[in-house]
């Protein structure tokens, strides 16, 4: 299987990409790690017919910590992120990072190129939507930061205007006493996820001061559980609670039917991965270390 | 447009003139000649195309050969350094881990990608670690056999050549 074929341009900096963009039109793409784009242009889902290659950019692949909170530079491949020590000080990326697809794909695929993408099954998303990340834009007319909220616009359509890249993303550490969790359920290891479920509680005194849960791959862009959050904010993290917010956040779930399930399989999916994750975010928000990736079945 | 590409594999240069939709796995096969790389499922699930990129396990058929430039590739050609078998492969032949010996490539370097980042594995680091590539002969088993006695036997040279050179 061949792509169509395709001019290829190779940047030499995130600034000159953007002007490339700008100059080729709108049917030009980024090229980052390719791990989803190659195999739809050989399917010929997509038949760019300009590619502009990010892959030899200096400098833009990074994990660092600073003042401002942790940087990830867009093209930081998964794998760096999971074996980053600046990250693991936030133990909910390295249960995405770890588990996305298989370790091929980790080594090749960028966080930067997932956002982007803005598959409904993608991983990095629904976690940073609990973090309340930032994902910085660069586009013609200079920097503009945008919320991941805002970010992920729709299926498979972000917030970049057609001549943006992203170069960066910031993510202020949780404060102390809060605990982050990720759960994707998938049918093997290179597949996206049938539903996944990402949460974080802040803890004060055995209280929940506030609580974020997002469901992935169950809607046309994550979903978040705003009922599920209210069962648990003010309130005591007790069985009885998180079986209330599994439960509303198994009413806000709209997955489709498809190969990896029905609806009702993956509503009951999330019921669980929702309960699941609390527990170890809760878990972690005490000081516990608890190990936690992606399961497949 | 037509773009030069020099690609190191197995330690050899390769330069030659691409388009830019080639496929590395169709370069590895068809320009450099060295087909020992697998073309499986052409949709990046299999793992029988996998290859070392700069020491890093990836799914040749879903690397443009372009992106490779200027880049080191390690096929099952060039894993041995000499005409012995790499541990990995001696591993795999002792434990019985392939039968049609489709996926057998993918399969040794991807185990190569796991053992250079973890000596020893537990047997469920490495079916996490083999988890991209499909094998539909042997159950798996032998395969995960084989990279348990390839870490030992790697493991053992290592302490040997360290006693060597005290």
């Amino acid at each position: 299987m061949f792509p169509r074929a395709f001019h290829y341009h190779r940047a030499g900096s995130l600034k000159e990409a953007a002007t490339m963009l700008s100059q080729l039109g709108p049917e030009a793409k980024l090229l980052a790690g390719g791990q989803s784009l190659i195999p739809l242009m050989k399917l010929r889902f997509a038949g760019p017919p300009h590619l502009v290659d990010l892959n030899f950019i200096p400098g833009a692949a990074y994990v660092k910590q600073d003042a401002g909170g942790l940087r990830v530079g867009a093209l930081t491949c998964h794998a760096d992120i999971e074996d980053s020590p600046a990250a693991a000080a936030i133990p909910i990326l390295h249960d995405c990072a770890a588990g996305i697809a298989d370790v091929q794909i980790r080594n090749r695929g960028t966080i930067g190129g997932s956002l982007a993408e803005a598959d409904p099954s993608g991983d990095w998303a629904p976690v940073l939507l609990t973090l309340n990340a930032d994902v910085r834009c660069l586009g013609p007319k200079g920097e503009r930061t945008v919320p991941i909220s805002k970010f992920v616009v729709d299926a498979y359509t972000s917030a970049l205007g057609e001549d943006e890249l992203i170069i960066e993303v910031l993510i202020q550490a949780p404060p102390k006493s809060s605990g982050g969790a990720y759960i994707a359920f998938k049918r093997s290891a290179p597949v996206y996820a049938s539903a996944s479920a990402a949460v974080r509680l802040a803890m004060e005194d055995g209280v929940c001061r506030d609580a974020a849960i997002v469901l992935g791959a169950v809607g046309l862009t994550p979903v978040r559980a705003l009922e599920a959050e209210a069962a648990l904010r003010n309130n005591q993290v007790t069985a009885k609670t998180m079986e209330a917010a599994a439960e509303a956040a198994r009413a806000a779930a709209d997955p489709q039917p498809d190969m990896r399930g029905s609806a009702e399989y993956k509503r009951q999916l999330v019921t669980a991965l929702v309960k699941r994750g609390l527990e170890v975010a809760l878990k972690r928000a005490r000081g516990e270390k608890v190990e936690l990736s992606h399961i497949y079945a | 447009m037509k773009k030069n590409v020099r690609i190191v594999i197995n330690g050899a240069e390769h330069r030659a003139e691409v388009e830019p939709r080639l496929l590395l796995v169709h370069f590895l096969r068809e320009v450099a000649g060295l087909t020992g790389t697998h073309i499986g499922c052409e949709t990046s699930l299999c793992g029988a195309c996998t290859v070392l990129l700069d020491g890093m396990a990836v799914k040749s058929c879903t690397v443009l050969a372009v992106q490779a430039d200027g880049r080191s590739i390690t096929t099952i050609e060039g894993l041995a350094a000499s005409e012995n078998l790499h541990p990995i492969q001696e591993a795999f032949w002792e434990e019985h881990g392939l039968q049609c010996g489709y996926c057998t490539p993918g399969m040794i370097l991807c185990a190569h990608d796991l053992l250079q980042q973890n000596a020893s594995p537990s047997e469920q680091e490495i079916r996490d670690g083999i988890g991209g590539n499909l094998c539909r002969c042997t159950g798996y088993q032998h395969i995960v056999n084989a990279v348990k006695a390839a870490s030992r036997k790697m493991n053992q040279r290592q302490r040997a050549a360290a006693r060597a050179a005290d």
